[in-house]
Formats: structure tokens, sequence, C-alpha cells
């Protein structure tokens, strides 16, 4: 999916740092020549108050030889070769100029893919230890909190980034929890921890918002004042989406009276409509938990009542019983390949479902959810793709690893970046030991934006959070 | 063409009488018993047992025989530390009875006996029996109880599927027992000994009835507690201890040296590694799940992906598999203790001839061998690759169905574009 506002975004971007811009009619020297003006202070709201910091670690210019090639993008090339260079790749194939100054690393029985990207995940929010006082990604006091950012709940020094990054992951989504209909921002990620969320923010990622669907918000807020129901459930995202509109149409009355010169006040900022607006703008992209068919088409419903892109579901354990619903409405699903029964909404899973899902057309991802799982996504892709050849649904490994880079990248927006291995994208490479749908395959080298994040050949170099220094197993063999 | 049909009749008549005896042909063949690995073998079963196990692919008369050639053969695995049987959907969807609250029956927990409760019906049990798993311990998950009570050995079958009632004891030392017991370790573990002395006590003198109701009994344990716990301080029954941090570690085996009869098995043990030489030398078994690798509390700080191959190098047996609905992915576990240092056959022993020897069913379960129960799985490759599958599961000496309400949901959702509603779908 090449998300449809992208251009705005691209343009609220570089006004970023404007908060208001004055119009001036003919400012001179002449004091008495302002009194002919008209002063208009245009309020613009700053879409991104906590910009990105993000440098990429230092790379060489590195050319992996002899390797087996899964580009993501249904491309498998065995005998091959990728370069790498400021960050990007800049050769692919046979054959290629290699430049003199460079490092080369013989991949022979070995395999090179994209960066895996996880588009749901917790790490930060609900780091390890995992206790109370950092226990952070839920804000279970209102069914409605989209005016919370997770970002501001991110502990960087979650040492799950790493074990991550060691399972060859080099970019995710983390996600508020799923109490509440509307749960809050997300942020998009690289995976190279640093002091600060906004060291690793995803440079020009859009934002997205959690929303969820099902047994949790009814649970949390049955005796709580509400929704203690589905069809409660349903009314308080239409609700919300009303008083969104209504927002958004104030801004544009403004917006429009202001341009027409009319001496205006800005409407009253108000931090829940604002995100909210921002997805029916088409800035923020919608990521929402719902296991139950019935209930994702649904919410496919409220969809288009409201005009707005459900980016992807999230766990969709029921995707698979209407995969071509989700491939009609541009929805993809983000899925395991085996959790199952933990709650009744998770008791009709199947070990096809992704396969299914993406037969059928769809937008297949594979996600996590776990701070363990994070470290495996490889072989929960290869776990849905064997199950589904099982099944008689023949998808190639080459097609299957578009759900672990290409799919979850369109889906969280980034996809012109980086998610797959092409000339120009960013180098987000992992070198594996062996086929990675094996379970005996080990990411050995994994690079973000062409730097070396992660060599497993190499224990000194391993990153170590502030939280795992002085502790027990410091830089040992995770 | 009158002579073909019966000729025909009697062939499947014999088929049918003779659906005693199978004989899987010419897989690699993992016996995890002093046969070691057969690169290509034949496995008869005849009676419910296994008769033999010989090279090759030649099979006598009289035996249904099921391909094996390119494929690999195992012992049934076992599920090393689940509630199978105990619970349908844990959360918010009714009655589960891996879970407990208070009862007067109990101060400890040590009463709890889980065989009341195992349902054969539940639908995880064909779920996880198709994908290799043939038998399995099933116990308690939550209890704020210091004991998890009595567990139970179950075979993975529809009908009678309780082999072992009472098959272990378990309980908790770790940091979250330590919060519900008193707030400290401080108070768990002078329990726990005070609790052990009581039913050593109780077990020495039963005899002289010192247990009937119109005798005083004043333990810290009710006099069920103490009576559940004859086995365990006689050493006849295992005492599952859940146990991460090195010093809970060292904890238990100054127990084992204090009480030399129990038969301590430690659960979790994610520092285990720390002190494997100790653990090897007290004879102590661990079950664990090698992918658990973070510090998700002050006591698993050392966790690591190393754990059980550290584990077996030091001598240690252990078993890999804590888990419920997906017990079925002890397989991957397995293999991602391969992939971080454990030896593929250590791996294999794991989820079979380990678990076994723990809850004492070794000379039936774990290992294929003469006159063993024909417990036997028939894998498309390799058990624990992820991209491999089980494709024959035989318990008993008899062939079960690979089918699951899982895999009929698949069936009827392949195709969704139906001329009639789904619920008129019947795969």
């Amino acid at each position: 999916m090449n998300y449809k506002n992208k251009p705005t975004w691209m343009l609220a971007a570089i006004t970023a740092t404007i908060l208001s811009t004055t119009t001036l009619v003919g400012c001179g020297d002449d004091a008495d020549s302002q009194i002919q003006t008209t002063t208009t202070d245009k309020v613009v709201i700053n879409p991104d108050p906590f910009p990105s910091t993000y440098t990429p670690i230092p790379s060489t210019t590195t050319l992996i030889t002899n390797v087996t090639i899964i580009d993501g993008i249904g491309g498998m090339q065995a005998n091959s070769q990728i370069l790498m260079a400021d960050g990007k790749i800049i050769g692919l194939g046979a054959d290629i100029d290699t430049p003199d100054d460079v490092t080369i690393i013989d991949g022979a029985g070995k395999y090179v893919t994209p960066g895996i990207i996880d588009t749901h995940s917790h790490l930060g929010v609900y780091p390890s230890p995992d206790t109370r006082s950092h226990a952070d990604g839920n804000e279970m006091t209102s069914p409605v909190t989209a005016q919370v950012w997770a970002e501001h709940s991110v502990w960087p020094q979650d040492p799950g980034f790493q074990r991550a990054l060691a399972g060859g992951v080099t970019a995710l989504q983390i996600l508020p929890g799923s109490a509440n209909l509307f749960g809050g921002r997300s942020v998009v990620l690289k995976n190279l921890p640093d002091r600060t969320v906004q060291d690793m923010k995803f440079p020009d990622a859009p934002y997205g918002i959690k929303m969820a669907c099902g047994e949790n918000p009814k649970r949390v807020y049955g005796k709580k004042g509400g929704p203690a129901t589905r069809m409660a459930n349903v009314a308080g995202y239409r609700k919300a989406w009303i008083g969104a509109a209504e927002y958004k149409a104030k801004w544009e009355q403004y917006e429009a009276d202001v341009e027409a010169g009319k001496d205006v006040k800005a409407p009253k900022r108000d931090l829940n409509n604002e995100t909210l607006k921002g997805v029916l703008d088409g800035d923020i992209i919608v990521h929402m938990h719902c296991y139950r068919a019935d209930e994702m088409v649904v919410m496919m419903d409220v969809m288009k009542e409201f005009n707005y892109q459900i980016g992807s579901f999230h766990h969709a354990v029921e995707g698979y019983k209407i995969a071509d619903k989700l491939a009609q409405n541009n929805v993809c699903a983000s899925m395991w390949a085996d959790w199952w029964g933990f709650k009744l909404e998770a008791y009709d899973a199947i070990r096809e479902n992704i396969p299914m899902v993406h037969a059928a057309g769809a937008c297949a991802v594979v996600h996590s959810d776990s701070d363990i799982g994070i470290q495996r996504l490889n072989q929960e892709a290869a776990k849905a793709w064997s199950d589904g050849r099982r099944a008689g649904i023949d998808i190639s490994q080459a097609d299957a690893w578009q759900w672990l880079a290409a799919n979850p990248a369109k889906s969280l927006g980034i996809f012109d970046q980086t998610g797959s291995l092409e000339v120009g994208k960013n180098a987000d490479v992992v070198l594996w030991s062996a086929d990675p749908f094996s379970t005996y395959a080990q990411a050995e080298k994994v690079y973000i934006d062409g730097g070396l994040a992660f060599d497993r050949s190499a224990p000194d170099t391993w990153p170590v959070s502030d939280f795992e220094l002085g502790q027990i197993g410091e830089g040992d063999h995770k | 063409m009158k002579r073909l049909t019966t000729l025909l009749t009697l062939l499947t008549l014999s088929t049918s009488v003779l659906a005693n005896q199978f004989a899987i042909v010419g897989g690699k063949v993992h016996t995890l018993s002093g046969q070691g690995t057969l690169d290509e073998a034949t496995v008869l079963i005849k009676d419910g047992v296994i008769e033999s196990i010989v090279s090759g692919s030649d099979v006598p008369l009289g035996y249904e025989r099921i391909d094996a050639q390119g494929k690999v053969v195992t012992p049934g695995f076992i599920g090393a530390y689940t509630a199978l049987g105990l619970v349908e959907v844990g959360f918010s969807a009714g009655q589960v009875d891996a879970s407990t609250t208070e009862h007067p029956v109990t101060t400890i927990g040590a009463a709890i006996d889980v065989s009341y409760g195992i349902n054969a019906d539940s639908t995880l049990i064909p779920i996880t029996r198709m994908e290799g798993f043939t038998s399995a311990a099933t116990g308690i998950e939550s209890s704020e109880y210091l004991f998890k009570g009595q567990g139970a050995f179950i075979q993975l079958t529809d009908d009678e599927p309780l082999l072992k009632p009472r098959a272990f004891m378990a309980l908790s030392v770790n940091n979250s027992s330590a919060s519900d017991a008193g707030g400290t370790r401080g108070t768990l573990w002078v329990a726990l000994k005070q609790i052990l002395s009581e039913a050593k006590f109780a077990a020495d003198f039963r005899t002289s009835n010192s247990l009937i109701p119109t005798q005083h009994w004043h333990g810290v344990s009710t006099r069920t507690d103490a009576q559940a716990l004859y086995d365990v301080i006689r050493g006849n029954s295992p005492l599952l201890i859940k146990a991460d941090r090195k010093a809970d570690i060292l904890n238990i085996i100054g127990l084992k040296s204090e009480f030399p009869k129990l038969n301590i098995v430690i659960v979790s043990a994610s520092d285990a590694w720390r002190v494997a030489d100790k653990l090897a030398a007290a004879q102590i078994p661990v079950i664990l799940n090698p992918e658990y690798n973070l510090p998700g509390a002050f006591d698993t700080l050392g966790a690591t992906l190393a754990n059980a191959g550290r584990l077996e190098k030091a001598g240690v047996k252990v078993a890999i598999g804590i888990e419920t609905h997906n017990i079925r992915l002890a397989t991957q576990h397995a293999g991602n203790a391969v992939a971080n240092g454990m030896s593929y056959d250590a791996a294999l022993a794991a989820l079979s001839r380990n678990v076994a020897e723990i809850y004492g069913m070794q000379d039936t379960l774990g290992s294929l061998a003469k006159g063993m129960r024909a417990d036997v799985v028939v894998w498309s490759g390799d058990p624990l690759e992820v991209a491999e599958a089980a494709e024959h599961v035989f318990i008993g000496g008899q062939p079960t169905k690979m089918e699951s309400r899982q895999t009929l949901l698949r069936d009827r959702y392949l195709k969704l574009q139906q001329d009639k509603p789904m619920g008129y779908i019947r795969p």
C-alpha cells in the first residue's frame, strides 16, 4: 500500500519547526506603513514536536559475495552479491562494479535478506524487567486516549531491543496496549538502541494509532462505565469519529478563514482529536487489534462510514475467514504463526492463517507482540510458509519473505525507504548463517543503514543496555 | 470377477484383523535407546508395543506398511510441564482446572489433585497429538499457594488419558512465590522446611493412625496436605521446584542434602548454567524453556539461550517444554537450543527419554526399544526444523487421526466463495 496521503505528510514535515507563520504585508522600515497592514498569526500545529535525532552508526562500503539473496519482493537469486555504501544499497546481482576500498564478506552457503520489520512490539513500553514501575504501555484510565503517544513511554534501555537485533530486526513499531478503543499513537523505531527515544525514531515514518476490538476494552471498562459489550465498543469508535470530524471541520474552517484574510481565532487544541484528525487527514495510520472475522468486517464498515483507512488489523487470528474482504479493502493483517486459545477470541486460530490471507491477495504480515517471538520472526514465517504448502497453498520462500519486511514496511508507511533489497533503498540487511527458513539459521550480521549493528562473530561488539551493565551475564551469549 | 471380489473382501477383512501389526518402513530412526540412531530402519509394532527395530526396509508378512523412506522416526514426544486437559481457554472463558482459589482442605496447596480435572474431550489433545506429542505431565499453572499440588501424567488419547495420577508434586520458590509466601524468601523457606518435616513425621507415623480426624493435628499444612506429601518425602514421587535465581537453586541443592530422599527436579532454571556442576553432582534434572533469555525479573538476570547447552555439557539431565496450548512448539524450542550450543541427541532426549525418566515412565515411554509402548511418530523430516511436521502418530500401537478442530476450520475456509453460508460447509 502506498500510503495515500504521504505527500501531505511530507509537506507537513517540512513545516515541522515552524510553530506559527506571520503574514506581514508591506513590512518595511517605515513605521507608518505598518498601520496599513493586516497582521494575522496563523496557528499551524507542529506535527513533529519530538523530532527524530537518529544518526546511523558509521559504515564502510561493504560487498557480500557468493550469497543467496532473497530481495523481499518476490525475487531469490543464488550466487549473487549485494553492495552497500553510504547507508544505501548501491548494487545487486552477479555483475556489479566494485569500488576499490571495500570490505568484502564471503557469503558462500549463506543468505541475505532485508532486515525484519515488526509491526507489533511493546519493547520499551513493557520492558524487561517486567515491573509495575516500568509498565507504561496501556493508559487504562479511559476507553478513548488517542492523546497519549507511545514514544513518551519508551524506555530505550530495554534489553529486548538488543535481543531483537540479534534476530535480524532492523525496525519496529512500538504500540500502546489494547485495553482502549483508541489506545494512543504508536512510534516507528530503528532498532538501534540509544540514549533517547528520539535517537531511535525512524526519520519521516508516519505516526500510527492503536485501536482495539473485542474482549479487552469490554473487560477493562465493563465495570468502569463501559464499554461493557462489543456493541458499545462500536458506539465508542463512532462517537469519537463524529467528534473528530467536527474538530477537523473547525480547523478547516479556520484555515479557510485565514486564507480569506479574516481575523479569526484558532480553535482550541485538543490532543485526542488532533490524533484522530490526523487519521481522517490520512497522515496517521490505523493499527487495529482485532481477532474475530466478524468484528474486522464491522470495523471496515466503520472505516468507510468515516472515510479513513485501516493500515493493518493486528493479530487477526480469523483473518483466513475474511481474507477476500481484507484484500478488497486494502487492509493488511499482522498475524502470529500459531498462537491460539489463550482467550476465546483466539480460539479459532489455525496454522494456515498467514498463507491463506496471502493467497487471497491480501497483505499478510508476520508480527510478534512478544519480546521472545520478535527474536525469531523468520521462524514464524517459516512455520506459516510450510503449513501453507502442506495445505496445498504453494507460496515460494521469496514471496513469503514479504511477510517479514515489505508488507510490514508498507503497513507502516516506510516502504519507500526500507523493506526490500533494491538499489537506492536503505541498507537494512541481514546476513544469515543458513537458509532463514531453518530453525538452525542465525543472523550473523545485521546492518542498519549500512552500519554493522550486530556481528555474531564479535561478542565484544555486541550492544549492552545500561540495565544489564554490571549485572549477571553482562555481554553474555544472549 | 466374483473370485476377485471375494479375494478383495478377504484382503480387506484381513487388514482390519491385522490392524494390530504395523511396520514403519525405511525411515531414519532415532531410538533414544541402546540402538542409537539408525539411518534406514524398520520399526515393527505388535499388540501395542515395539516388537523390534531392525536395519533396512524388509517387512515380514502380515504388517500394515507405513512408508517412512526419507522420513524421520522418533518416540512420541512428551510434554514436560503443561496443563493439558485442565484448561480449554484460559482467560475470561469459564472454568479452568489449572488454577486454584483458597479452600479449607489445604493451607499450602499440596493436597490439590488435578487428576480429577483431566478432560479427555479437550480440543488441545488432538491439536497437540497431531504434532507428535503423545503424552504429557500436566498440573496447576496458577496458584497463590506455595505448592501447586499433585500433577498427573497423561497420554494424549481421546479415551482414558490418565496414565498416572499424582505423578508429581509441584512447588515454586521464585520471586513471585516469595511475594505470596509472607513476602520474603525468609518466610518461604522456613515454611517449606516446616511443611516437609511435618510430612516426614506424618509419613513415619501414619501406621499409628495419627492422622485420623479424632486425633489432634497442629501442622502448618493440613493433614490432607501432609498425606499428599508422603510419596514426595520418600522419593517415590518427583518434587518439581520452580526456581530461577542462582541463590534459590543453591537453596534447593541444600534442601536435597537435608532431605536426601527427595527426588527434586528444577523447573524454569534460567540461572542454572551458573551452578551446572553442582546440579550435575546432586543429580538434579532441569525442565526449561531454552528460548527464555530476558531479564524479566530480578531473579532471571542470567537468562541466556546458552542455558540448555551449558547444562548438558556439565552433565545435567535437561528436559525441554514448558507450555500448554503450544507445547507442540517444544520441538522448535529444542531446535533453538541446538542452534545455541546443545547437542542434537540431547535435544531429542530433552523431548522424550529425559522427560520419561523425570516422571519414572522410562520403562514404557520416551524411547524406542523392544517391548516399549509403541508411541511412535513419523516426521516429514528433522522434527526440530520449523518447516517439518509429524505425518503419522501412533499411541499405544494404534495410529491416531491426523485431524483437529484447527484442521477442520482450515478445510472449511480454504475456499471462501461458496454458494451457501459457511455453516453448511462440512469439511
